[in-house]
Parts: C-alpha cells; structure tokens; sequence
C-alpha cells in the first residue's frame, strides 16, 4: 500500500509541526484571502452612497432573486461535504456524483451572477465605470465570481482525476483541499450578500 | 524497500489520514447544519423586506444572522471545530488582522458616522 502511495507521489511526510503541510498552506492561503476581500469590501463600503448619479443599489438589486443564488451557494457547501464524506468511505461513485453536483450548483451561482451583470448592464446602464457603486460593484462581485469559477475547475479536475484512478493513495485529502476553497468562496459570499446586497443605501427596492 | 522501511511508511500515511480528517460530522449532521444555514439565510431576507420594523437594530441584527452563518461554516464544514487548532489559529491570524485593519480604515474614514 505505502509503494504505491508513494509511486503516486502524494505521501505527506513526517513534519515538523506534525501536521500536513499542504493543509497548512492551505489554511494560510485562505488567511491571506481574507486581506484581499477585505480590502475589496472595505472599499465598496467606503464609497457606498458616494456615487454623484444613478442607479443606485436601490434601483438595480433584486433580493429575491440574489437570495436564491445564495441559496444555491449554501446548497453547493453541503454538496461539497458530502462528497468529502464519501471520499472518506472510498465511496468513490458517491464522491463523483456530489463533485460533479457541486460543480453544477457552481456554474449555476456563475450563469446567475453573468445573467445579473447582463442585466444591470443592458436594462439599467449600469457599467463599471457608471459611478463609484458600479465600479466598487463589479470589482467585488466579479473578483468574487471569478473564485467561484477557478473553484468549479478545480472540482471537475478532481472528477476527471478519480475517473482516471489518478487519486492519491487518500482520495478524502485532496477533495477536502478543494472542499476548503469552495467553502471559503460561500463565506465570502455571505459577508458579500449582507454588507452589499441586504444593507442597501436608500429606500427599499422591489 | 525494507520491511521497517514500508512500515514506517505505512505508519506515515495512518498519521497522515489521521491529522488530515478526524472526527468530521457525519452526513446526518451537515444536512442538520446546511437547514439551519438555509433558515437563516430565509430569516435575512424576511428581515430585509420588514427592516422598518426593527429601526436601529436592522443592521446589527443582519451582521448578528451573517457572523452565526460564518461561524458555522467554518467550524462544521471546513472542520476547525473538529482539526487540530493550529488550523484555526492561522486562519483567526488572517481573519482578525484582515478585520483590524480595514475596521481602523473605515474609523478613520468616520463612515459610521454618516
């Protein structure tokens, strides 16, 4: 068993620390995250009811429908889990099936958000350089969609790789790598639903 | 490969499987927590369209509801809860310093007072 965990190459050493490393960077990975959406928040904070003309948050957001892309999000966290809950059984049909649906929950936050973006841009003439709301706006929300994407390549990489048996000797490692990242991008996005979308400046939309 | 050779690799894959997941909830449990996190996320919106009814206390009370969602994400499905606490030391060290620093830029920006 150890040769061919070895023959993979994915074998943890001994730490010093005692723990695995590729966690630990993980985790710090994600630390250093937090800076870059902090500052990305805290800018669009710093500017909200800055801007000089419309639209305005009030004009453009639509609770019901961002409420369930959250939804949407929350669901693929559990997903997420589930799939590491099966890796940890060697249940390996289960542990596709639930990256693969994880996936899709992901691309369908993304298609949401892309049919958002669309739609402030074309019905509400909305663009990034519209005002400082559309620009603190598109910055925050965009950076924000573009993890979501990079994490939805990292689990259909992860199926691809288990249907071609080039799994590490621990399946649950790696799928609990990336299940780290993907529930880091749902928290964001739950500071991001409250500070920009629920805490709108001016009198309630819609 | 000798015979202590395999076995001390062995032996380092079991530490290996044992410090990278212990203890994690059962699938029961995530299904338990992801209902709270969806009736939460429920009660945010409801609030939302009502928030004439709480006055001051709309915001504090939607930061309240998102600090309890976080909380449980980041203890139950991301594990901290049940990881060594290293893990969560590196990831409070980001968290709070990242918080510290944009909260002394919103002060110094009197944006609470606005």
């Amino acid at each position: 068993m150890a040769d061919a965990a070895i023959a993979k190459g994915h074998v943890e050493h001994e730490t010093t620390t005692g723990l695995p490393h590729t966690k630990l960077a993980m985790w710090l990975f994600l630390s250093s995250e937090c800076l870059l959406f902090g500052a990305l928040i805290t800018t669009y904070v710093l500017y909200r009811g800055s801007s000089q003309k419309g639209p305005f948050p009030a004009d453009v957001f639509d609770i019901g429908y961002t409420s369930v892309s959250s939804f949407v999000l929350l669901a693929s966290s559990l997903t997420m889990v589930l799939a590491l809950a099966a890796a940890q059984k060697r249940d390996f049909t289960r542990m596709r099936l639930w990256l693969v649906t994880t996936a899709l929950l992901g691309m369908t936050f993304v298609g949401g958000q892309v049919y958002e973006f669309s739609s402030f841009y074309l019905n509400d003439k909305l663009g990034i350089d519209t005002n400082l709301f559309g620009t603190t706006f598109y910055v925050l929300t965009g950076f924000h969609g573009v993890h979501v994407t990079v994490g939805i390549l990292m689990l259909l990489s992860l199926t691809g790789m288990s249907f071609a048996d080039r799994l590490p000797d621990d399946p649950a490692f790696p799928v609990e790598m990336v299940g780290l990242y993907w529930h880091f991008v749902d928290i964001v996005w739950i500071v991001i639903f409250t500070v920009v979308y629920l805490i709108p400046t001016g009198p309630v939309p819609k | 490969m000798t015979d202590i050779e395999i076995e001390r690799e062995d032996e380092q894959i079991e530490t290996h499987r044992a410090s990278a997941h212990t203890g994690h909830p059962s699938a029961k449990e995530y299904v338990r927590i992801f209902l709270i996190l969806g009736t939460i996320t429920a009660l945010e919106v409801a609030i939302y369209y009502v928030r004439d009814g709480f006055g001051s206390w709309f915001i504090p009370v939607l930061f309240a509801l998102a600090i309890t969602k976080f909380a449980l994400v980041v203890l139950w499905f991301m594990h901290l809860k049940f990881d060594d606490h290293r893990f969560s030391r590196f990831f409070l060290m980001g968290l709070s310093g990242a918080a510290t620093l944009y909260l002394v830029v919103l002060i110094s920006f009197k944006v609470f007072l606005r």
